[in-house]
């Protein structure tokens, strides 16, 4: 299977800093992966390596096949960057900006401009596309930030932080946004330190820290390493006497009483069945039995307190 | 064929994305009143003066009778005002293109830009080419109001030559300005850092203006085309200079320290504890421990010689091309028998000195050894203002007089190498080699801020070179210079009596 984005033993160091420390990485076409890190962990380096801004200095990376320090000009093509920061020239009218934008990637002008406007309607800024983006408001701002990355419709997206400077609302539309992006087939790396983000938009996680990844995989995955076995609830409408000794030669009890047990299990396919036939021997009446969640944060700072 | 076509598509392209980076940056400009209210005002208002003055000036002259009219004042008036005029607009690109090529970075607009398919020199190019075109349009604007307005109101016609010379001269200085300004700032991250940095273009820029003010003034003009040429190479080597910097790895890699005094000492230490021998750029971790004098000499003091010695090529072949052109202006031009008298001038400065013969370190050999370092010390400072002409320009006339005095020897009927070799040689055997390695390493600075090693920003390169100097300078220079000055006051004479009893005197 080829890999949109494949990186082995990528580094990239500043003075006596390394900022990206042997970095391994692959995502399929069409995955969104989150690069999750504190500050300082190498997100935003990591993004300019593989979008041919910073050369390596040692490992290689390769976008959609193409090397990144040989062929810098054919992947800046299918790369859109959201940079850290959104970088506008705030003199220029927004409708300007973007057309200005996808006149570098050689595209013609009135169709670029069209497309700028289609992008501005869709993000609901027709109304100030004339205007200098000096009058926009930051949230806007890095809305127009994200439009000029995606002017030239690439099949690839790098996005630093796009939903930092944002309200609620405007985040939300953003994310709605890059899960769209994300249906299209569009590859996307997102790098973010927020973690809901993280989890409702992304297939696969990746923590990095200190340059290094340090886990990665799917939520799930992610929180099974971690965290062990899913942690379930069961409780039940009367209370029973003799529950815990009942539930304690099936499954791994953490806490309860008569009335309720949380409880590990690491095959609840086949264990649940079976607990709840035998509580229905005992004439327990089941009222709700769940999986709690447990959170993505917990995962993270786990991961980052072990290796801090 | 086919490949042709590409080619020429290539070309296409190349030229478009310039172009829309220039459009983009002359409207931006067009959009700041913080530049175009000045350039404007420059422009508009400035040649009236000008002319009025130069018509005032000259209405002076003839009522005082300096000169019969009016016109032939104007005549020598007006190119120079002319240069004046043109000067002040273009003034404003080193404040557009530090905005531009560092303030965007600063501002953070630049990473965009880098992310698209623009390559590196198109967007160089379209700076500087945008940097240049507002100040470069108003200070024609400028000449031709001026010039307009005297030809409406004098006699005065101006020679073509003049004009067309001020017309290149203000463009190559417009874009030596923007070349040397991106060179120069570009190891700082703000504006404010580069500004201060700035001045380095403006002092050499300003001298430069004198100079063509009085050869216009003189009517010059073959000095004038040598000039334009040589700005021409000077713009040629900065714009080089300014594309290898200028690429997209260094722009973001760069260590963001902002004139920080205190990391600059750290390095300082660093360069100097380090032996260029050892791979460049891996300077030890730990805070290194001075290098022994022994080691300076076994170690360091051959690695940078051997390091910079196109540098010390170069100084030695100036050296020699100075002596010998020395000695052709002395066989061109003969002093006439008798007018200078070798034997009595030399022995006249030498005898005096007579009574007071001694070995150890008088009170004149101190005065000489001091001047002679002072003067070595000056040059590696000009160097640095020069971009490495400074030495060169200096010692091409001190070793001119050395093959001056033995061509005209050689005239008197004297062997010119047994005259060196009295006159010369006892004290230059040191002096000359420490001229010769004082001058190499100051061009070494000045080729620093040109074309900074890979992988080092110019700030960097200047530092490493200027350690270098004072590496060399302190343990090598200073000491061969003591022992010349002594030998020059205590065993020249010496030998120079000698020379002039057995020639017969
Ligand atoms: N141009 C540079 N020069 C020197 N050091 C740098 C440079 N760019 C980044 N670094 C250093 O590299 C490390 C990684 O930085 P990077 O910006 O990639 O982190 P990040 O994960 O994006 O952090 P944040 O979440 O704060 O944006 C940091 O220690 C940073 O100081
Ligand atoms: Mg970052």
């Amino acid at each position: 299977m080829a890999y949109m984005i494949e990186t082995e033993g990528l580094t990239k160091r500043f003075g006596e800093i390394t900022a990206v420390d042997g970095l391994s990485l692959k995502v399929a076409e069409g995955e969104i992966l989150a690069l999750l890190g504190p500050n300082g962990a190498g997100k935003t380096t990591t993004v300019r390596l593989l979008s041919s801004i910073l050369r390596p200095d040692a490992g290689w990376a390769k976008i959609a096949g193409h090397d990144v320090v040989e062929e810098g000009q054919v992947i800046r093509r299918k790369v859109g960057l959201l940079t850290e920061f959104p970088g506008l020239y705030l003199r220029m009218p927004a409708l300007d900006y973007l057309t200005f934008f996808g006149e570098s990637y050689g595209l013609a002008r009135e169709e670029v401009k069209s497309r700028a406007l289609r992008l501005l309607k869709d993000f609901g800024m027709e109304a100030e596309s004339k205007k200098p983006l000096s009058t926009f408001s930051k949230g806007m701002r890095q809305k127009v930030a994200l439009l000029r990355a995606l002017i030239h419709d690439p099949p690839i997206l790098f996005l630093d932080e796009p939903t930092s400077a944002m309200d609620p609302h405007s985040a939300k539309m953003v994310r709605d946004t890059i899960r769209e992006l994300g249906h299209d087939r569009r590859t996307i790396l997102l790098c973010t330190h927020n973690l809901t983000e993280a989890e409702y938009l992304a297939d696969r996680l990746a923590i990095i820290n200190h340059g290094r990844i340090v886990a990665q995989g799917r939520v799930g995955e992610l929180k099974g390493q971690l965290l062990g076995p899913p942690l379930l609830e069961l409780r039940l409408a009367r209370p029973l006497d003799g529950l815990l000794s009942v539930v304690h030669e099936l499954v791994e009890v953490e806490s309860g009483d008569a009335t309720w047990i949380r409880y590990r299990t690491p095959d609840p396919q086949s264990t649940n069945p079976i607990l709840l036939r035998r509580l229905a021997q005992e004439g327990a009446e089941v009222v709700t039995l769940s999986e709690v969640s447990s959170s993505l944060e917990e995962v993270y700072l786990r991961i980052i307190g072990q290796k801090r | 064929m086919r490949s042709e076509v590409l080619h020429q598509s290539a070309w296409a392209l190349h030229g478009a994305r310039t172009a829309l980076i220039i459009r983009r940056e002359v409207r931006d400009s067009l959009r700041d009143w913080r530049i175009l209210g000045p350039i404007f005002v420059l422009t508009a208002i400035f040649p009236w003066l000008m002319s009025f003055a130069s018509q005032v000036a000259a209405k002076f002259a003839v009522d005082y009778g300096v000169a019969d009219n009016a016109a032939t004042i104007l005549q020598q008036l007006v190119p120079f005002s002319l240069l004046i005029v043109g000067f002040f607009p273009i003034s404003f690109s080193l404040v557009i293109a530090l905005e531009t090529f560092v303030g965007e970075r600063e501002r953070n607009t630049l990473e965009p830009l880098l992310a698209t398919p623009i390559t590196d020199q198109e967007l160089y190019f379209g700076k500087l080419v945008a940097a240049i075109s507002i100040p470069l349009a108003a200070s024609y604007l400028g000449l031709f109001l001026h010039l307009g307005s005297l030809v409406l109101t004098t006699t005065y016609r101006i020679p073509v030559e003049a004009l067309i010379q001020v017309l290149i001269l203000t463009t190559l200085e417009a874009m030596v300005m923007v070349a040397g300004a991106v060179v120069v700032s570009s190891h700082t991250t703000s504006v404010r850092a580069a500004n201060l940095l700035a001045s380095f273009i403006i002092i050499p820029v300003a001298l430069l203006i004198q100079a063509e003010a009085v050869l216009l003034f003189w009517e010059r003009y073959p000095s004038l085309w040598m000039l334009i040429l040589l700005l021409v190479v000077v713009t040629v080597i900065l714009v080089r200079t300014g594309t290898r910097i200028f690429n997209r790895e260094e722009i973001l890699a760069r260590e963001f320290d902002t004139l920080n005094l205190r990391g600059a000492w750290q390095n300082i230490i660093k360069m100097w504890s380090t032996s260029p021998s050892s791979v460049p750029g891996s300077y030890p971790k730990t805070s290194p421990s001075l290098p022994s004098l022994a080691a300076l000499y076994r170690e360091h003091i051959p690695a940078i010689i051997a390091k910079n010695r196109i540098a010390l090529a170069l100084s030695i072949l100036v050296m020699l091309s100075g002596i010998f052109l020395g000695w052709w202006i002395a066989q061109a031009y003969p002093l006439p028998q008798g007018k200078i008298v070798l034997n009595g001038f030399l022995t006249s400065r030498f005898t005096s000195e007579w009574p007071e013969l001694t070995i150890l370190p008088s009170a004149a050999s101190w005065w000489i050894f001091f001047h002679n370092g002072r003067a070595l010390l000056v040059m590696a400072g000009l160097a640095l203002f020069s971009f490495g002409a400074a030495p060169l320009l200096l010692v091409l006339p001190t070793m001119g007089i050395i093959g001056f005095f033995a061509g005209q020897a050689a005239n008197l009927g004297y062997n010119p190498l047994m005259v060196l070799a009295t006159f010369v040689l006892p004290h230059g055997l040191f002096e000359l080699p420490a001229a010769w390695l004082a001058i190499g390493f100051a061009l070494q600075i000045g080729l620093a801020l040109m074309s900074p090693a890979k992988g080092q920003t110019v700030g960097q390169g200047v530092l490493l070179a200027s350690v270098n100097f004072a590496k060399v300078f302190l343990v090598v220079v200073l000491p061969l210079l003591l022992i010349a000055s002594v030998v020059e006051t205590g065993i020249t004479p010496q030998i120079v009596a000698n020379f002039l009893k057995i020639s017969g005197q």
